[in-house]
């Protein structure tokens, strides 16, 4: 009897972790930005200068935070009609075959590549072909990041929407097919109203993921500090500006950085969160 | 009489515009197949220039000594040779910052997992499934943020592979959570509930009943989780910052190989070495995928 209560101890007592975890991370980062805070206070969120120069340092958020989104919603709507259509494929169109098989393991290999290999194809493959077609002089900006990111968020979009797809009824789509429908009908008429919300929760989750990619993003964006004025402009994220920065920052930059930290962590948690909601509330 | 029939045909054809519908169904289908044929062709592109560029620099030196400095790269790029040196540094690095980082996630993760497991219905249970979500959605770098300002700033005064291994730990404890009850899950209870019946200790329930008879989902989810963070590059630039030597004190910088392929991608003079670790890099992490998969479909055999 002992022994058991002891055991469920130890088992309660390991679960804290996640709760000491996730309050430790949130504690250190709002502690981690208050120097930045007392400085910039909440101008920090719109102000888009940032400069680093010593002496004339000041810091506003607000290009990265911009670049952020404008990178991320760029990729979301590439990586939808690709995701989709591979879900397709593989949970309707050719379900249970080899064919949907190979296209699933392909996905499953994309999820694999780390993210600084995609930035590697990216810089020496992707950017010189659109300088070969004129899209852009260096290649570097928010369009090459995004396609790239684009390509990184498929298998997270698709591995959801698959399983969401796959469990609509058989019987209604017979009874469609059964009125004569075709099956553009089927997938309009009946799969997508059923699977609606799975599937837009699974681009939610995308989405989030797209938000805190660094390395890739880092190596294609241009790293400019500066809000971006268009599609092929150069930018920086929250994320790359992190990376980019970190290593000669301190004081007040190191700060500010941090502060950047704090934002993506509540950003994708709440995106995050409300993925989950949507799948547990819909789905 | 024929005709008219065919005519009669053709004119319901018309009127219930079949031949638009069916158009479009076809129309509809062409795209998606291109679309999905554009996806999966990108991994044959990606994989396929890692190995035409970076085969021929993979060779015994590759992994046997350490990278080598910009000016040797830089004079075997000028006598047209290979690029001297290899990867040691960096194979070290990862197997010693992902070995110790699964030594910390592992148990943790595995003990959580099998309490989410146990109490799935509990409201706190709930609670901390989903905390457990919402850190595996931290984006890496914000990871290697809090890992520097809890290891880097306090406990080891400078860059190290403690920190590097707890930000990988980190990264991986959510991953293994959750497999873990997934797999937990396809245990049938009656196996469970025989050894209670039995009047077994619980702690030799777990031991004995639950854990040997989930093995391979448990495996699985640790070598998915392995084979995620094993690329990983954005938290370890913030942790443990690189070593141009081999290392294995747990206080002092280390390389591993993403962190190589970044400072190679910064150096002009070290292109060529790019590819051939970008390549055994894909390669390690495909294999555990596979590995991974493989098991994972014995399992669903038996």
């Amino acid at each position: 009897m002992n022994s058991d209560k002891i055991t469920k101890y130890i088992l309660f007592g390991a679960s804290l972790l996640i709760l000491v975890l996730a309050g430790g991370m949130l504690y250190s980062l709002v502690e981690g930005s208050v120097p930045s805070f007392r400085v910039f206070g909440w101008k920090f969120l719109v102000t888009p200068e940032w400069n680093p120069t010593q002496g004339d340092q000041h810091f506003g958020a607000l290009a990265f935070i911009v670049g952020t989104l404008f990178t991320s919603i760029f990729a979301l709507l590439v990586a939808i009609p690709l995701a989709f259509s591979t879900s397709l494929i593989v949970a309707e169109y050719f379900r249970k075959t080899w064919f949907a098989n190979v296209v699933s393991t392909c996905v499953d290999l994309l999820a694999g590549i780390p993210s600084v290999i995609f930035g590697l194809w990216g810089f020496y493959a992707l950017r010189p072909f659109i300088v070969s077609i004129g899209l852009s002089h260096q290649g570097f900006g928010i369009f090459t990041a995004g396609l790239v990111l684009a390509i990184m968020i498929v298998p997270y979009a698709t591995s959801l929407s698959n399983s969401i797809i796959m469990m609509v009824p058989n019987e209604l789509k017979e009874a469609a097919y059964s009125l004569g429908a075709t099956r553009l009908e089927v997938i309009w008429n009946v799969i997508l109203p059923n699977a609606r919300s799975g599937i837009t929760a699974s681009y939610i989750l995308a989405f989030g993921r797209a938000l805190g990619e660094t390395m890739a993003v880092t190596m294609l964006i241009g790293n400019a500090n500066i809000l971006p004025k268009g599609l092929f402009s150069t930018g920086n994220t929250m994320a790359s500006v992190i990376a980019n920065e970190f290593g000669e920052a301190s004081g007040v930059h190191l700060s500010s950085l941090i502060e950047i930290g704090l934002l993506l962590f509540v950003i994708t948690a709440i995106i995050n969160a409300t993925g989950k909601y949507i799948i547990k509330k819909f789905a | 009489m024929d005709s008219s029939i065919l005519q009669k045909r053709k004119k319901i054809i018309a009127t219930t515009h079949f031949g638009a519908r069916s158009f479009k169904n076809h129309f509809f289908f062409g795209i998606v197949l291109l679309l999905s044929l554009i996806t999966i062709s990108i991994v044959f592109l990606i994989i396929g220039t890692l190995v035409v560029k970076g085969y021929h620099q993979i060779n015994w030196s590759f992994f046997t000594q350490v990278a080598p400095d910009t000016f040797d790269a830089m004079m075997a790029n000028a006598s047209g040779k290979i690029i001297p040196g290899g990867i040691l540094n960096g194979i070290t690095g990862t197997l010693l910052l992902v070995g110790l980082a699964s030594v910390i996630a592992i148990p943790f993760g595995i003990v959580i997992g099998i309490y989410l497991y146990e109490n799935a219905t509990k409201r706190y249970a709930n609670v901390i499934r989903d905390i457990t979500d919402v850190l595996q959605g931290v984006p890496s770098i914000v990871v290697g943020l809090i890992v520097y300002l809890w290891v880097v700033v306090d406990i080891t005064k400078g860059y190290s592979v403690l920190a590097g291994s707890v930000a990988l730990a980190i990264m991986m404890l959510p991953l293994i959570i959750r497999s873990t009850e997934e797999s937990m899950k396809m245990v049938p209870t009656t196996l469970k509930e025989a050894a209670i019946a039995l009047g077994t200790p619980y702690y030799k329930v777990i031991l004995r009943v639950l854990i040997p008879s989930s093995f391979s989902g448990l495996i699985t989810g640790v070598l998915l989780a392995v084979s995620r963070v094993m690329g990983e590059t954005a938290p370890l630039l913030l942790t443990t910052l690189g070593n141009s030597s081999v290392n294995w004190n747990l206080a002092k910088p280390v390389s591993a190989v993403p962190l190589l392929i970044w400072q190679f991608y910064n150096d002009p003079n070290m292109v060529n070495l790019i590819w051939s670790s970008s390549l055994f890099l894909m390669g390690f992490v495909l294999l555990l995928n596979i590995l991974s998969k493989w098991i994972a479909a014995k399992k669903s055999i038996q």
